[in-house]
Parts: C-alpha cells; sequence; structure tokens
C-alpha cells in the first residue's frame, strides 16, 4: 500500500540520497514540496481539473517494481537502431543516470547537456533558477507534481549559451527496468536568446510502477525549442507528466505528446508568452484500448501581445479506454493580435470507448483570432464506402482510415528520423500495421 | 449482362427507387437522364453497394450472379466501378497508396500479380497524363482540397486503373467547362470495348455529343418513364424535363425500357 504517509515516509528515507541533498536551497524545496503533497494529497475528481481522471486509487494500489524486464541495454539499441544521427542520448533506468549506457559526443562551445545529478554537483547555482518550486502552484492541484519535486533522483540539464545550436536531436531515454517501483524525473531546458535545440523524451518499460517526469523549458527572446515526448510505457503502468515553459519575446516552442502505453496517462502542459509575438505549437496523439485512460490538459497564456498558438490532439480510443483533453487558453487583455486555434478530434473505436473533449477560452482582448472546435465521432461512412467501392476491403479500410486520422498528427514532426520512427510506434499498435506499412 | 428487375429502394423509409427495369448487355453504352432528385445516383449507389439504402423489391442479375448479395467491395472486384458524384475526400491517404491499394485489390481477385512500386508507378503516370492530372496530385491526400474538375479527372482515373467490365458513371460532367468533358468523354471513349458495358448519367445532354451512347433512358420519381436512342436526348433537350413530368412524354414510354 502507498498511502500518503508511506510517501512522507520514503522521501525523509531518500532524501539524504537524493542529488543535491548538500543544497540548502533545494533540500528546503523539497521540504515544502512533499509537505504540499502531504496536504492535498492525490487529486480526485472532486477538483475541476480531475474530474475525469481521479488519482484516489494510488492509496490503495500497491506498485512493484517489475519481477522481469529486458536488459536495458536491449531495449536501448532497439531504439536507437531507428536513429543514425550522431546524437546525444541520455539514458536514465528506474530514474538514475546511466553514464554507461549514454552516448556522448563533443559539444559546441556554450552548449551544457548533462545528467541532473551531475549539474546539481557541479553548477548548482545555474541549475537554481531553472529548477522551480512548488510553491506557485494550486497544491491541490499540481500534487502530483510537488511529488516529483519532493523526489526526483535525475533527470537532464540542458543549457545553451546564447545562438547556439544543437545540431542534432537530444534524446532522453527513461527506462523503467526491475530496480523501482517508482521514479521521479526532472528536466530542466534553458535555452537563451537565439538558441535552438530539439529535445526527444522516451519512455519505455515500468510493469507496475509510477513514473513522474516534469520537464521545464525556458525559452529566451527568439530561442527555438523543439520537444516530444514519446510515452510507450508498459500497459500496467502509471504515468503522470507535466511539461512547462517560459517564453520571451519572439521565442518558438512546439511540444509533441505521443500518448501509447500507460495503464493511466497524465499530461499537463502548458506554456506562458512573457514577450510579444511568441509561437507555440501543441500537438498530441493518443492511442488507448482495454481499460486504459488517457488525459491531456493543456493551458497556452498568452499573456502578451502578437502571440500565435496552435494545438492539434487527436485520439484513438478502443476497447473500454477512455481518453480526456481539456484546453484550456487565456488571452489577456493587453495579448491584442493574438492568433490562437485550438481542435481536438477522437475517433471512437468500439461501442464502450469514451471520449472528453473541452476547450476553454478566456478572451480579455478584442483584437484577437480565436478558433477552436472539438469531436467525438467514428470512422466517416462515405469514405469507408469509397474504398470499399475500390475493392479495398472494409477491415482494411478502417484500418487505414485510422491510421491516416492519426498520422496527420505525426506528420506535424519535423524531424525526419523521428517522424519515421512515431510512424513505426503507431503502426506497431493498430491492427493490420503491417500491411499498411507500405505507406511509409 | 446486367439486368435489373423491378428495383424498389427506399432510405430511412422513404420509397427513392419504385420499380425500376433497366438491361444492358455487353458492350453497350446506355445513357441515363433526368431531372435532380428523381433516383439517378439513388440507383447508382445502389448498384455499388452502398447499405444506407435498403433494397425493397426487385432483384439485380449481372452475368448470373446475384449482384445485390455481395458486398460492395466484391462487386468491385468482380469488375463494377462507379465514378462518384460527389467523390469523397480521404485526408491523410495519399493518392498514390489509394490507388496502388485498389488496383492490386482488384488485380488479385482477378488472378493478375501485385504491381510492384516501379510498374505501378509508370502505369500510372501514364493514366495520369491521359487525363491531363499532374503528377503531384499522385502524393495529395486522395480528393482532399482537389477543384470539382480535378476530383472527377481523378474518378476517371481510377476506372483506366480498374478497368471495369461494368462502369457507372454518375453526373461525371456536371460542372466541368468544355475541355474537361472531353477529357472525361476521352477516357470514357479510350475504355469503350466489346466486352465492357457503362451507365452514363447525367443531367445534360452535352455529354452525349462526345459520348455516344446505344441507348437513352429517362428517370422520373424512381421508375425509367422513357427508353428510345440517341434522339431521345435532344428531344428531352428541346422540351425540358417538364415534358416528361407532365406526363406527355412519358405516356408513350410504357414498356419501352431496355436494351
Ligand atoms: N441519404 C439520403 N437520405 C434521405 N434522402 C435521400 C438520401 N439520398 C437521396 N435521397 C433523396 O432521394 C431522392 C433521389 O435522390 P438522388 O438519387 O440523389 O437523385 P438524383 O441523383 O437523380 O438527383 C431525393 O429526393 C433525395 O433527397
Ligand atoms: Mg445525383
Amino acid at each position: 500500500m502507498n498511502t500518503i504517509d508511506t510517501w512522507v515516509a520514503r522521501q525523509r528515507e531518500r532524501a539524504a540520497t537524493l542529488p543535491g541533498a548538500a543544497l540548502p536551497w533545494l533540500t528546503g524545496r523539497r521540504r515544502n514540496a512533499i509537505d504540499s503533497f502531504a496536504a492535498a494529497g492525490w487529486p480526485t475528481s472532486r477538483l475541476e481539473a480531475w474530474r475525469h481522471t481521479s488519482l484516489a486509487f494510488l492509496d490503495q494500489q500497491p506498485l512493484a517494481a517489475p519481477e522481469d524486464a529486458p536488459h536495458p541495454a536491449t531495449t536501448l539499441a532497439a531504439l536507437r537502431a531507428d536513429f543514425d544521427d550522431g546524437g546525444h542520448w541520455l539514458v536514465f533506468v528506474d530514474g538514475h543516470f546511466e553514464p554507461a549506457l549514454s552516448v556522448r559526443p563533443p559539444l559546441p562551445a556554450g552548449i551544457t547537456v548533462s545528467a541532473l545529478s551531475e549539474a546539481l554537483a557541479r553548477r548548482p547555482e545555474a541549475v537554481e533558477a531553472a529548477f522551480g518550486s512548488a510553491a506557485g502552484d494550486d497544491a491541490a492541484v499540481a500534487s502530483p507534481y510537488a511529488l516529483n519535486l519532493a523526489l526526483c533522483s535525475d533527470g537532464a540539464f540542458v543549457h545553451l549559451s546564447p545562438g547556439t545550436a544543437l545540431e542534432q536531436p537530444l534524446h532522453l531515454v527513461f527506462i523503467g527496468a526491475t530496480g523501482a517501483a517508482d521514479s521521479h524525473l526532472r528536466n530542466l531546458i534553458v535555452a537563451e536568446a537565439n538558441a535552438e535545440a530539439s529535445i526527444v523524451e522516451h519512455h519505455l518499460g515500468g510493469g507496475n510502477t509510477l513514473a513522474t517526469v516534469v520537464t521545464r523549458v525556458q525559452a529566451a527572446q527568439d530561442a527555438r525549442i523543439s520537444h516530444v515526448k514519446l510515452q510507450q510505457q508498459d500497459e500496467q503502468s502509471i504515468h503522470l507528466a507535466n511539461i512547462e515553459a517560459e517564453q520571451a519575446r519572439g521565442s518558438h516552442f512546439a511540444t509533441h505528446s505521443l500518448s501509447f502505453g500507460a495503464r493511466l496517462a497524465r499530461n499537463d502542459i502548458r506554456t506562458r508568452f512573457d514577450g510579444e509575438g511568441c509561437e507555440t505549437l501543441f500537438n498530441g496523439l493518443y492511442h488507448v484500448d482495454g481499460r486504459r485512460h488517457v488525459d491531456h490538459h493543456t493551458l497556452i497564456d498568452h499573456a502578451r501581445p502578437l502571440g500565435t498558438s496552435r494545438e492539434h490532439y487527436r485520439g484513438l480510443v478502443d476497447g473500454n479506454a477512455r481518453g480526456v483533453f481539456a484546453g484550456r487558453i487565456i488571452v489577456a487583455q493587453d495579448a491584442q493580435r493574438t492568433d490562437a486555434v485550438q481542435r481536438c478530434d477522437n475517433l471512437l473505436l468500439s461501442k464502450m470507448a469514451e471520449a472528453d473533449a473541452r476547450p476553454e477560452l478566456e478572451i480579455y482582448a478584442d483584437d484577437v483570432k480565436c478558433a477552436h472546435g472539438a469531436t467525438v465521432g467514428q470512422i466517416d461512412d462515405s469514405a469507408l464506402f469509397y474504398l470499399r467501392t475500390r475493392g479495398v476491403d472494409e477491415t482494411h479500410a478502417r484500418q487505414l482510415l485510422t491510421y491516416a486520422f492519426a498520422a496527420e498528427v505525426i506528420e506535424r514532426i519535423a524531424q525526419d528520423a523521428l517522424r519515421r520512427h512515431a510512424r513505426a510506434a503507431l503502426l506497431s499498435r493498430l491492427p493490420g500495421g503491417a500491411l499498411l506499412e507500405e505507406l511509409l | 449482362m446486367l439486368k435489373i428487375d423491378k428495383l424498389h429502394a427506399a432510405v430511412d423509409g422513404k420509397a427513392i427507387l419504385n420499380g425500376l427495369d433497366l438491361e444492358v448487355k455487353d458492350g453497350e453504352v446506355h445513357a441515363i437522364m433526368g431531372p435532380n432528385g428523381s433516383g439517378k445516383s439513388t440507383l447508382a449507389q445502389v448498384l455499388a453497394g452502398r447499405d444506407t439504402f435498403e433494397v425493397t423489391a426487385g432483384s439485380v442479375d449481372w452475368d448470373g450472379t446475384d449482384l445485390l448479395a455481395l458486398p460492395a467491395e466484391e462487386r468491385a472486384r468482380a469488375g463494377l466501378f462507379l465514378a462518384f458524384q460527389y467523390p469523397v475526400e480521404i485526408p491523410g491517404v495519399s493518392n498514390a497508396y489509394f490507388l496502388k491499394a485498389a488496383v492490386n485489390a482488384v488485380r488479385r481477385h482477378r488472378g493478375l500479380s501485385e504491381y510492384d512500386a516501379m510498374d505501378f508507378l509508370s502505369r500510372v503516370k501514364a493514366e495520369m497524363k491521359a487525363v491531363g492530372m499532374r503528377e503531384e496530385f499522385l502524393y495529395r491526400s486522395v480528393n482532399e482540397g482537389f477543384s470539382g474538375g480535378e476530383k472527377k479527372r481523378n474518378e476517371v482515373l481510377q476506372m483506366a486503373l480498374l478497368e471495369p467490365k461494368l462502369a457507372v458513371l454518375d453526373e461525371t460532367d456536371s460542372g466541368l467547362d468544355i475541355d474537361a468533358l472531353k477529357v472525361v468523354a476521352e477516357g470514357v471513349n479510350r475504355l469503350r470495348s466489346p466486352e465492357r458495358s457503362m451507365i452514363v448519367i447525367t443531367h445534360y445532354q452535352r455529354l452525349l455529343d462526345y459520348i455516344v451512347p446505344d441507348r437513352v433512358h429517362v428517370l422520373s420519381k424512381g421508375r425509367i418513364v422513357r427508353s428510345g436512342g440517341r434522339e431521345l436526348a435532344l428531344e428531352l433537350e428541346q422540351h425540358g424535363y417538364g415534358w416528361i413530368e407532365s406526363g406527355a412524354g412519358a405516356a408513350q414510354a410504357a414498356g419501352a425500357a431496355g436494351g
């Protein structure tokens, strides 16, 4: 059992061995965070933001490290085979950095790519400002991420000096193996003016475990950050993720969430425009079947004028599964000439599947373009008939239309190798995927 | 040979086809004309196997098989082709993939080997040229963002690639300028052969200047009310559909349907 007290005790037990244990600012924040978590408990459906996704069950839920799992090196090799980009690979197993599995080619001057544990040992002052705290958040709503702060055992720390660019995508690989029933990772991405990078998170393995991950992005003026999270954890696991960006003037941030695995996956994704002319793309695809559950909650805060945001989420919901989307857009009073588009479309693939898609727009400015739409539906009958009149059998036609619906999300991923990898990951999940392979 | 016998069809309990008889022999081209709402598209869709239309009575025999018993995909594989009045857009499926899936499904059924990528590409490019479609249309999603004329050319392209035994063209001419109309007509005429029959549905007689039909039928309120040769189309053009609907033209039609 994992009562709230168990988590508090666990935090006390681990505190001395967590990275940065000697740093007063960090131990202080960790203590505040666990207190905040203990006071709030797991969010339940009584909270509007968790209406469809209660975590109350975690109190009763025994978690356990898998007894058996592929060797992380094997998992990693299979993944790396899809990429020949010569980029950086930071590998974390059961929440801990694995230097032996990681690949770290030389970097241009002015760029730091390291494990958070390394950065906290070498230059804690650089980490401090980016680390975040549990203080600013609504404690009840964000309690899982307070737990993350209290317990995070590692993650990535990336710092890009002004004008620098990471040539190849940085891959962060998080593998759940036999060593832990819970893992808590925190990634900090700091891009100074005009810097540019592409970061990919792969979440794999896990068994009946809990993984929390917080990724914080700071994009200074005109910086460009592209972020992809490919969640393919074991289907008994729980995945709770918070992606949080702050954008300065003219910066560009894209975040793609591909949520395929886990029994329950929750993604809280948000960005705030702190300067004029920011651009953001939130793009996501989820596939759930069986009794699984996925929830994306997004917030785009157009706090300043001339911002552009594009938000596209699509869901494939099968079996008795449930997909949830709630997308909030705030346009502040002086955020004139904001241009925002939000869409969430769901395809129900079975009678018992369920999807909820809810847009929430709060617009205080008057000169804005805001479009939004949400749909929950089935495969288009006339498209199905059209394909059948061309000799394509109904089963294949359904598979083709399902894939095509989902693939539109994947097509927005800019890097070729990544897009191919994501397509293959999707195809391997869908019935008839082999038949559709020739699409690639 | 196609033999439609006293066909009745309904949608949501509303009768649309009301005892339609038609015989099309191998190698013949029949034109079906009729006012809007007379049931032309319903006939086409019922023949192609759309199950939103319920066949309430009658039969369709096609070379000895009960056409209505086959699912849509089997009709297509057996050589039935419908060029849609409103071709469907399929976002995310490239035209190239679509065409290849269709051609190979039909070839498999006919015991022919599937095309490999290269053979398919050279074949499809040649056919595209014939219907005046640029190559870029291969890589775009099926019909998505195509103009009306581009969609119709895409239908004719599919027809050419699938080499049907019986082709039904549902107002493939409507909304086309004269050049596009000629392209469509050429596409049809190229395919004319003693083994292949065609049903050309049109609202205007203009198309029949380019595709010369063996028979012309007039459909009204779900029945064929008049049949004749080419000259019937010209007569219709002269008198308008009111002539049929008022009953004057139809009076001479009793029992005249069929090849
Ligand atoms: N899916 C449908 N649901 C309800 N009514 C339909 C449907 N399809 C056709 N109809 C009706 O059936 C009649 C014949 O339509 P249609 O076959 O499309 O005629 P045409 O092609 O000759 O213009 C019209 O009154 C039309 O409104
Ligand atoms: Mg019609």
